[in-house]
């Protein structure tokens, strides 16, 4: 089980309170996870990544495990302690725009 | 009684202002959506509680909401905009090209008829539409594909198709505008269109009559007359008895700016320029009265001598007078975007629009006075209006 934090706007979004939990089949990657996020809810397609190019959107950032991870190959497997739910994995929208 | 309820989008959320008939009580809902920037709502013609939100975010893109019960509640539909094909590129600021890439839908245009057929104007231009109530959108691809999408240019606000009009009398024909491309018409339901810019001249482009590249501000219609539009360019206010085939300048008395600029001939001239301005809006049962709201020049972008007025043209142009009373008189520097007036259909008619200073301003009398509704909402982007039984 995947533990993943969201920020403010997607929680209010997905209509959740706290920290959501899926399941990834597979390799954990960054891919599968937010695919996983993705199918549990629909609502956040596009959010995150754009639907057409898949692109992680400028403002959004990956972290765990107080790793920057946001520019790692979508294929990669995350951290171990990510995979086995020890720790959250944490999607950040960039502090910008004053 | 009828009611009036005003749909309000704005930088942090949309709001719905409902009164009477009488227009003097008004509740207000929201925000809904808080945070996010609501760029336009709108409802359908056809069964107004169905009501359409375009939602977005620099951090998080682009959402579409729809209501089935006025405002009430709402669920996110489709937002998946792909362009048809493979996109190719439009001109950069510096005029080099640029790929086409999907930022904003700016404004939603629900089917005369079908509650489930809305038209969306996107940034970077074009222009979709749905058919099973937002599920899913398609674009018109002959827009861009009429052969200018390469030399369009974005505006300062970015490349956004930002006006749709549905013809009520023939079921084909739409108008688009565009910053800065111009204004597109096609009367085939979206396969073709052809642009109808005969007749505008902007002085800031190396060819001041050119097909393309205009930057029109907004088109107002009124429904009982298809063929004669109004257009709030850049600078001037234009019209058109032929259904957007030529246009004439119409900005009579309104405030002017001078420009200094390049002619032709690469001569320093001074142009006097008039009536600068964003939104456009005709009176519900009077086809030649129009309302404008004058903006000092596109680089100051706030009213003339700070005091907010509204002019009004019984006339169908030329001759305007301006309406203030109700209005800030002194030291007003907010700006009316292009998308935030609209009109009731109550008798008398009632005008609204707002401020990126995040008042709405109502008139119940067609504009002899005016009094806020709300006086701190965030910036204004968008208002449009339903008279409801």
């Amino acid at each position: 089980m995947i533990r993943i934090v969201l920020p403010a706007h997607l929680r209010n979004l997905a209509r959740v309170e706290s920290e959501v939990q899926v399941e990834v089949a597979g390799l954990v990657t960054l891919q599968s996870v937010l695919t996983a996020l993705e199918t549990s809810y629909p609502v956040l397609l596009g959010t995150l990544r754009d639907q057409v190019t898949g692109q992680r959107r400028p403002y959004v950032r990956f972290f765990a495990c107080s790793e920057d991870l946001s520019h790692e190959s979508p294929d990669a497997p995350l951290p171990e302690t990510v995979a086995s739910g020890k720790e959250p994995f944490l999607i950040v929208g960039a502090i910008a725009g004053g | 009684m009828s009611t009036v309820r005003v749909l309000v989008g704005t930088r942090k959320g949309a709001f719905l202002l409902t009164a009477d008939g009488k227009r003097d009580r008004w509740d207000i809902s929201g925000p809904h959506f808080a945070g996010w920037e609501i760029y336009h709502m709108k409802g359908s013609p056809a069964e107004p509680n169905r009501l359409y939100a375009s939602q977005s975010t620099g951090w998080f893109g682009q959402l579409v909401q729809r209501s089935n019960d006025g405002g009430k509640t709402w669920e996110p539909v489709g937002n998946k905009f792909a362009y048809d094909g493979v996109p190719g590129t439009h001109q950069w600021y510096d005029g080099t090209p640029h790929p086409w890439e999907f930022k904003r839908v700016w404004h939603l245009e629900p089917s005369l008829s079908d509650p489930d057929t809305v038209y969306a104007g996107i940034e970077d231009a074009a222009i979709f539409r749905t058919t099973d109530g937002g599920k899913s959108w398609h674009e018109l691809a002959g827009l861009r594909g009429h052969g200018s999408g390469p030399r369009w240019q974005p505006g300062a606000g970015g490349l956004c198709l930002h006006t749709i009009i549905l013809d009520p009398s023939n079921a084909k024909r739409i108008f688009i505008a565009i910053s800065a491309a111009g204004a597109f018409r096609t009367d085939d339901g979206g396969e073709s269109w052809k642009p109808i810019t005969r007749g505008l001249r902007s002085v800031y482009l190396p060819d001041p009559t050119a097909e393309v590249g205009h930057c029109v501000h907004h088109i107002a219609m009124h429904r009982l007359r298809p063929g004669v539009l109004f257009m709030q360019k850049h600078w001037e206010v234009m019209r058109s008895d032929d259904a957007g085939d030529s246009w004439r300048d119409v900005s009579g008395n309104l405030p002017g700016d001078q420009v200094v600029h390049p002619d032709k001939e690469g001569n320093t001239r001074k142009f006097d320029l008039k009536g600068f301005g964003f939104v456009i809006d005709v009176h519900a049962h009077e086809p030649e009265t129009v309302y404008v709201v004058p903006i000092k020049s596109d680089s100051q972008h706030f009213p003339p001598e700070g005091k907010l007025r509204v002019y009004r043209s019984r006339t169908g142009g030329y001759e305007w007078e301006p309406l203030g009373k109700g209005l800030p008189e002194a030291d007003c520097y907010v700006n009316v975007l292009r998308d935030a007036m609209a009109v009731d259909s109550l008798d008398k008619c009632g005008v609204y629009f707002g401020t990126t200073g995040g008042q709405v301003y109502a008139s119940a009398d067609a504009g002899e006075s005016w009094a806020p509704i709300v006086r701190d909402l965030p910036a204004v982007l968008s208002v449009e209006v339903q008279t409801l039984p």
